[in-house]
């Protein structure tokens, strides 16, 4: 995370050659082969200013490009289609330097105007794009966002390798922002040419280019031989294939028809590989942006009251459910993960006492309990972990009844202020947008979360930290980065003062791969592209 | 026949357009909010309306089906709000995988099952009898899923005899087939042996018999052709078993079909996509039903009187 500061303090004073922080790419890798990657569920779309699942996020990173990018593996930022930027010393211009040759797959080269375009068509409401809400500091984004305007008026391309940002409210995460595959710059005639179908005949400036596509079966992403960053990406060739359940995808790598199985290791099986050498070696662990809580509605009786929600906050038995979970998580503390920067070290949350809850709750005049309902998406391992917290409430003399539901239904019950007293956001639970600790407030934490429809579940809605957020976003300075997570981490602290939320904990990720894949192991956690980021890594045989 | 086929097509009619109102109205009262879905978790609320203004959903019941029903006499079956794309495009490329699955499914059941039924009647009160019929009550009882798993596992994965899942060639046809044929072919197992036993008692099988001709004869060319009728005429009734098995089978191996579709989009809460998926399954179902009703009518004429 020093880094992320240190190259963003850089930028502000200087243009920023790109080979200074390039990635240095593994030595021993070579050009060449094919890899199969498998997903049980169909790929919804390409179109980045739509793809907003995990499996068509990292193959929309590796067919399109943005102005800026994270270095492979980490969350680093480094410039992509922007060659350098600066940023004025209010924080409210940014101005990006092009990339000279870049070309689009269908051998048109890339112009200022094109980016232009494609923030333009991002926000404009007819795209119907789910991440346009990340462009509102962008000056004009209301006008554009309520049809008033066709053009952002603060996106101006300046000459063709020249583009201008004008921001109407300073904006810490921008530059985070526009590396979200939202920000992707996309040709205006090739978008025009496939109408509503560019979601199905995308073309980008990525490291590959979309080949076959037999709907229902499988995709076919053949290398951008004129990629413009030189020797990228190794491979020929990925064939994605859907429609295969996890456990088949996994027989099939066992049997080295199968290079990474898209979804995971099934959790059924999950023991069974990690028991054997020759498979658990081929198996790369890593943390993610990702925190799974349990969620307090602060306006239904009791959960209105503070000392009820420390209480459940001590009543909660993390280490056996990560059991539940064989063990593919750490137990969390507060709101952020452990690898997000903000995240507050030191702070070893609320110990679990389920005698010290007791007394709380009977302080607060609940010494025989209440009953209470708990809110579960209905998949494994979900309705056990809800079995487990049913228990841990038990122990406190809470009994909570489970409402097991489809996870649009949780998801909806979530959203109105007077329905679910509890949700256990297993299967739905947030995973950042981009790695910065703005991104774990707003919609979940936040006031603006906390209406109809929203993602604030708990219905948390407390003026003053809202207030503070907007001071700490204000700080661009890069100098002062560190006084704006001090803010952030401030924020995260007083919210568990709070207690609307049971932090439980921090799944972990897990990526099979067959033998002959090759490249370093954070470019199979990546944390921005999952599974495994296609532009890096290479085959050894 | 004519009037009676243009009165059971009549009804056909009626009972889709049943089933259209009844699944649209049901998937309108789903607590799910299509458009919160669409619009991802970081939509501005107003982001929010504009979409569901974009889809109509802002209107009545009513008029949102009246516009479905419109689209739909046109060939329109809407536009899949997570794929983006026309439902009538994804539903025309899977069916093909679906009709051949189905037909690979119909030929096993009634190989396993028809034999099964034949030698169980030949073998009547036998051990073979008995044993026969509880491999059929397994084989009707036993969970698709299991028994898909189960056969993957053993003549795929541990044997290599066929390829794990997928499509393409005839033996990825083989293992779902089965398993789906394995559960009709319960049924019909037996209903083939009560169908044999009867026309094993039939006084043109004795007199076969008195000819003097061979047991396999008898059995092969006076006895099968007239026990199996009846059991034919059920085939257009197995297609709405098949439509409710394709949906775990095709996801079991990876079958590309219209079921593996159909599972997707309830999981993602895909309307149009289930609404497509629910009246194609109908319109096969209603279909299955009227060839039943027809072979039914050929083969035994007294039903056109009733």
């Amino acid at each position: 995370m020093k880094n992320l500061i240190a190259t963003t303090a850089m930028a502000i004073c200087i243009a920023l050659p790109a080979a200074a922080e390039s990635y240095q790419p593994d030595p021993n890798a070579k050009p060449g082969g094919n890899i199969v990657i498998t997903y049980k569920d169909d790929v919804a779309t390409l179109d980045p200013a739509i793809g907003y699942d995990w499996q068509n996020w990292s193959m929309i990173k590796s067919l399109f490009d943005g102005l800026m990018d994270y270095v492979p593996g980490t969350t680093d930022l480094r410039p992509g289609l922007a060659e350098s930027y600066t940023i004025s010393d209010d924080g409210m211009v940014f101005t990006f330097q092009l990339r000279a040759g870049v070309k689009f797959h269908n051998g048109r080269e890339m112009t200022a105007e094109d980016v232009v375009y494609s923030l333009n068509r991002v926000t404009n409401p007819k795209t119907q794009s789910p991440g346009a809400g990340f462009f509102w500091s962008i000056k004009g984004y209301d006008a554009v966002a309520s049809g008033d305007a066709e053009t952002l008026e603060g996106v101006t391309a300046i000459d063709p390798s020249t583009v201008q940002i004008e921001l109407s409210r300073p904006d810490a995460t921008f530059l985070h922002v526009m590396a979200l595959n939202f920000a992707s710059v996309v040709p205006q005639e090739a978008v025009e040419a496939a109408g509503d179908d560019f979601g199905k005949k995308p073309v980008g400036t990525g490291a590959f280019s979309l080949g076959d596509w037999t709907i229902g079966q499988s995709l076919v992403f053949a290398k951008n031989q004129d990629y413009w960053r030189d020797g990228i990406p190794y491979l020929d060739q990925i064939t994605f294939e859907v429609g295969q359940e996890p456990i088949v995808a996994l027989l099939r790598l066992q049997n080295g028809e199968v290079d990474v199985p898209g979804d995971g290791i099934p959790p059924a099986k999950f023991q069974e590989v990690m028991a054997d050498p020759a498979q658990a070696d081929r198996v790369v662990e890593g943390g993610q942006l990702h925190t799974g809580y349990i969620t307090l509605n602060t306006q239904m009786p009791p959960f209105d009251n503070a000392v009820v929600r420390r209480a459940v906050n001590m009543a909660i038995n993390k280490e056996r459910i990560i059991q539940i979970i064989n063990g593919r998580a750490v137990p969390a503390t507060q709101p952020l993960p452990p690898s997000m920067p903000g995240y507050t070290d030191g702070y070893a949350g609320y110990a679990f006492d389920p005698e010290a809850a007791k007394a709380m709750l009977a302080d607060a005049g609940f010494a025989d309990g209440f009953e209470t309902e708990l809110y579960v998406m209905n998949t494994d391992p979900n309705p056990r972990i809800a079995q487990a917290i049913q228990q841990d409430l038990a122990s406190i003399g809470i009994t909570a009844g489970i409402k097991s539901l489809a996870q649009a239904n949780v998801i909806a019950a979530g959203g109105e202020a007077d329905q679910a007293p509890m949700i256990w956001s297993g299967g739905m639970a947030w995973i950042a947008d981009f790695p910065d600790a703005a991104n774990f407030y707003g919609p979940i934490l936040g006031c603006s979360g906390a209406v109809q429809g929203g993602w604030n579940w708990s219905w948390y809605c407390n003026e003053a930290l809202d207030a503070k957020s907007t001071e700490a976003d204000a700080i661009v300075d890069p100098g002062r980065a560190d006084e704006r997570l001090e803010m952030w981490s401030e924020i995260y602290m007083e919210i568990m003062e709070d207690a609307p939320w049971v932090p439980v904990f921090n799944e972990q990720r897990y990526t099979m791969k067959s033998a002959r894949m090759g490249g370093a192991d954070a470019l199979y956690v990546d944390p921005v592209s999952i599974p495994v980021n296609y532009d890096y890594v290479f085959v050894t045989d | 026949m004519a009037g009676f086929v243009l009165q059971r097509l009549f009804q056909s009619l009626l009972i889709l357009l049943g089933v259209s109102i009844i699944t649209f109205v049901l998937l309108y009262w789903l607590p799910a909010d299509p458009v919160r879905q669409i619009a991802g978790r970081s939509a501005t609320p107003q982001t929010v309306e504009n979409i569901r203004q974009q889809l109509g959903l802002d209107q009545p019941l009513w008029a949102q089906y009246w516009r479905y029903l419109t689209g739909l006499v046109q060939g329109d079956l809407g536009r899949s709000y997570l794929q983006k794309t026309e439902v009538s495009t994804l539903i025309a490329s899977r069916l093909p995988a679906s009709l051949l699955l189905m037909a690979g499914a119909i030929f096993a059941e009634l190989l396993i099952g028809l034999s099964m039924g034949i030698i169980a009647a030949l073998r009547r009160g036998t051990t073979t009898d008995q044993s026969l019929m509880i491999i059929s009550f397994i084989g009707v009882s036993a969970p698709q899923f299991v028994v898909g798993l189960l056969l993957l596992y053993v003549f795929a994965v541990q044997l290599g005899w066929f390829p794990i899942g997928g499509y393409g060639t005839f033996s990825h046809l083989v293992l779902p087939s089965m398993t789906l044929g394995i559960l009709g072919s319960g049924w019909y197992s037996r209903m083939m042996r009560s169908s044999m036993i009867e026309v094993l008692r039939q006084d043109y099988v004795r007199t076969a018999r008195a000819k003097g001709l061979t047991r396999v004869r008898v059995i092969f060319r006076h006895a099968l052709p007239n026990a199996i009728l009846p059991i034919v005429a059920m085939i257009g009734i197995d297609i709405g078993i098949f439509m409710g098995g394709i949906v775990v089978v095709e996801s079991v191996f990876g079958w590309p079909g219209i079921g593996q579709l159909a599972w997707q989009a309830i999981q993602r809460v895909d309307i149009p996509i289930i609404m497509g998926v629910t009246l194609v399954s109908a319109t096969a179902i209603v279909i299955g039903n009227l060839l039943a009703d027809l072979i039914s009518l050929l083969i035994d004429p007294r039903i056109r009187t009733r």
